[in-house]
């Protein structure tokens, strides 16, 4: 703590805020020209298509961040969104709270949650860690089978009502699910900026890059994994929480199976791993892909868009472990901070 | 519950038990050599479940005159898993972790993939073996013989591998690389070949567990998962790279399982084994017999 504190950012050179500064002012006319998206796209599976590769690129954002920035790989996020999805879903259903606090207190839960087990898991290292993340994502959803209180196998059903704002219900509508994943895109992107320059990203870096070094140096190892932890949990809780809404049916597969797990840290992995426009790039590659797979070749079970999906997590993992971003030319600037 | 019914729980747990070793083996050798998890193991049960049912339904071939083909199956297919992808995953200059972590999960896909593209999703069943549906009187207790056969192979398999990797020298090669694999190339010993033959053996005892499987087990393609979580429980329990761990600690996981089959219901079963897995690596991340 005190060592971070002595080093205010001012003293980090500038072709480094320069940069940001950059990143910035370009991400202003990509949210601006993505909202107009639903003007030029007016066929509604196309449009459910975005809604879903927007989700995904923020959820993927909110994985980013924990496994992305800190190193810490987690395969059980499926845990946080179901998380989200069913506070939600049991708020409004049996208690009338509108959606939007139940994305709030879905959040805050998760929050919690991730840091009650954070407390053991972070204190393990690479495949230890990651089977726990699994084995107690796995553990959560085979609690939710069993609760009655919130369905149990049957899951929940949201009531039809009018379309509204409000209960965030558009029956046939799908450009406000459109704004909303936007939105919630814009906002995972934005915190992942504002922690690139923030003293906790410089930590989280740190630890990623090698533990030992950091916690020699004065990082404060335990704390940073914790906050990066509490930070995605919130973030996944969201996106969990606006899936609910979008789909207006949850049962416990449909929510916190593995399959969501990957699919959260997939599109960074594809993308670039712990970069700021990595998770959309990805998503934007990877979801059109196997929705459009899987309509065509998948449609009756063949497994075809499982062997693309697979083949191509394998290439991308092999070919280019950095992601697809580092294929641009980027000029690296002294007093870089990212990768 | 009378001690005779007790008796017959442990009885079967016993044999699950040894069972789930044989399954979980493969998975300790091959992290214990290389430091890698490989995500597909389960899949790599699968492949031989099927291949087991695919020679029974094709050709008449008992499953216990085919487990020898799926054992030599598994172990081309482990030794081409290692050449053709995790090879070029130990050479990822950034990110190594996520690399292995994630190149094992597209394979796991991609073979899921491929057995519902080849089988379907369908459940399938070896309808008729020599082994199947008969039981065995064994002074009192009544026990499935595919069960006490898959018992005998595993017991019979981890004295076999004791000897493999005690006397001979592609075991010592093993160790050797294992300790360091550096100096090994020093001596002359190809490193890739060893990992390449590692992960063959690896896969032919998984193979060799999937086709005494599938006489009583359904195969689909999804089959492995359940599996896979219980062989990390397994290796995690025997301590990572421990074969002789792996046989202890699938015993311990076979007997907790049939014990709390008895008392709870069974969504709560997985829950105990889960749990089990957690409490190993919170409280004593080396296992019970792992080297840190």
């Amino acid at each position: 703590m005190a060592i971070a504190k002595a080093l205010p950012l001012a003293t980090v050179p500038s072709p480094f805020l320069a940069r940001r500064r950059r990143q910035l002012l370009l991400a202003v006319p990509v949210f601006a020209l993505l909202a107009l998206l639903p003007l030029l796209v007016r066929d509604v599976y196309l449009q459910n298509v975005l809604v879903l590769t927007l989700m995904y690129a923020a959820l993927s954002q909110s994985w980013n961040i924990l496994g992305g920035y800190c190193g810490q790989i987690s395969l059980g996020h499926a845990l946080y969104f179901g998380i989200g999805a069913y506070t939600t879903s049991v708020l409004f259903v049996n208690f009338g709270i509108l959606p939007w606090g139940g994305m709030l207190a879905g959040g805050v839960l998760a929050v919690l949650v991730a840091l009650l087990l954070g407390y053991p898991c972070f204190k393990l290292r690479g495949h230890y860690f990651s089977i726990a993340t699994i084995v107690i994502a796995e553990i959560g959803l085979l609690l939710v089978h069993n609760w009655d209180y919130v369905g149990a196998a049957m899951g929940i059903q949201w009531p039809f009502g009018p379309d509204s704002w409000a209960t965030l219900q558009f029956a046939r509508d799908k450009v406000p699910y459109f704004h909303l994943a936007l939105g919630l895109f814009a906002i995972t992107w934005l915190v992942t900026w504002v922690i690139e320059g923030s003293r906790w990203g410089f930590w989280w870096r740190a630890v990623k890059d090698d533990t030992e070094a950091a916690q020699s140096l004065g990082v404060e190892v335990f704390r940073s994994k914790m906050a990066a932890a509490a930070v995605s949990a919130f973030f996944t809780a969201v996106g969990g929480a606006f899936y609910a809404a979008f789909v207006s049916y949850i049962d416990p597969e449909s929510v916190m199976s593995f399959r969501f797990s990957l699919l959260f840290a997939l599109p960074a992995v594809l993308g670039g791993i712990g970069t700021l426009w990595g998770p959309a790039v990805g998503a934007a590659v990877l979801i059109p892909l196997t929705e459009i797979t899987r309509s065509y070749l998948g449609g009756n079970g063949s497994g075809l868009d499982l062997v693309i999906y697979g083949v191509l997590i394998m290439l991308v993992a092999l070919a280019r472990p950095e992601g697809l971003l580092s294929l641009l030319p980027r000029p690296r600037a002294a007093g870089e901070g990212g990768r | 519950m009378t001690t005779q019914a007790l008796l017959q729980v442990l009885a079967s747990g016993l044999l699950m038990g040894l069972l789930y070793a044989l399954i979980a083996v493969g998975l300790s050798l091959i992290f214990g050599l290389m430091d890698v998890v490989n995500f597909a193991h389960g899949d790599f049960l699968m492949v031989a479940m099927y291949a087991a049912f695919g020679l029974w339904f094709f050709t008449g071939l008992d499953p216990l005159l085919a487990a020898p083909l799926v054992t030599g199956l598994l172990f081309v297919l482990g030794a081409l898993a290692y050449l053709g992808v995790v090879r070029f995953a130990m050479r990822a200059r950034s990110n190594a972790g996520m690399v292995q972590i994630f190149a094992t999960f597209g394979l796991a896909i991609t073979i899921q993939g491929l057995a519902q593209f080849l089988f379907t999703p369908d459940y399938r069943s070896i309808g008729q073996s020599w082994l199947g549906e008969r039981t065995i009187n064994l002074g009192g207790l009544f026990l499935p013989l595919p069960q006490v056969y898959g018992g005998v192979v595993s017991v019979l398999t981890f004295a076999a591998l004791y000897l493999l990797m005690s006397r001979t020298d592609f075991g010592k090669a093993l160790e050797a690389t294992r300790e360091d694999q550096g100096a090994v190339a020093l001596v002359g010993i190809d490193r890739n070949r060893v990992f390449a033959l590692g992960w063959g053996l690896g896969a032919a005892l998984v193979g060799l567990a999937g086709a005494v499987l599938a006489i009583f087990y359904y195969v689909h393609p999804q089959v492995g998962g359940p599996f896979s979580t219980i062989a990390y429980v397994v290796v995690a329990l025997g301590g990572f790279g421990s074969i002789f761990g792996a046989l202890v600690a699938g015993v311990i996981v076979g007997l907790i399982e049939a014990l709390a089959t008895t008392i709870l219901p069974p969504a709560l079963k997985s829950i105990g084994i889960y749990s089990l897995y957690l409490a190993v690596v919170f409280l004593r991340p080396r296992g019970l017999f792992g080297r840190l």
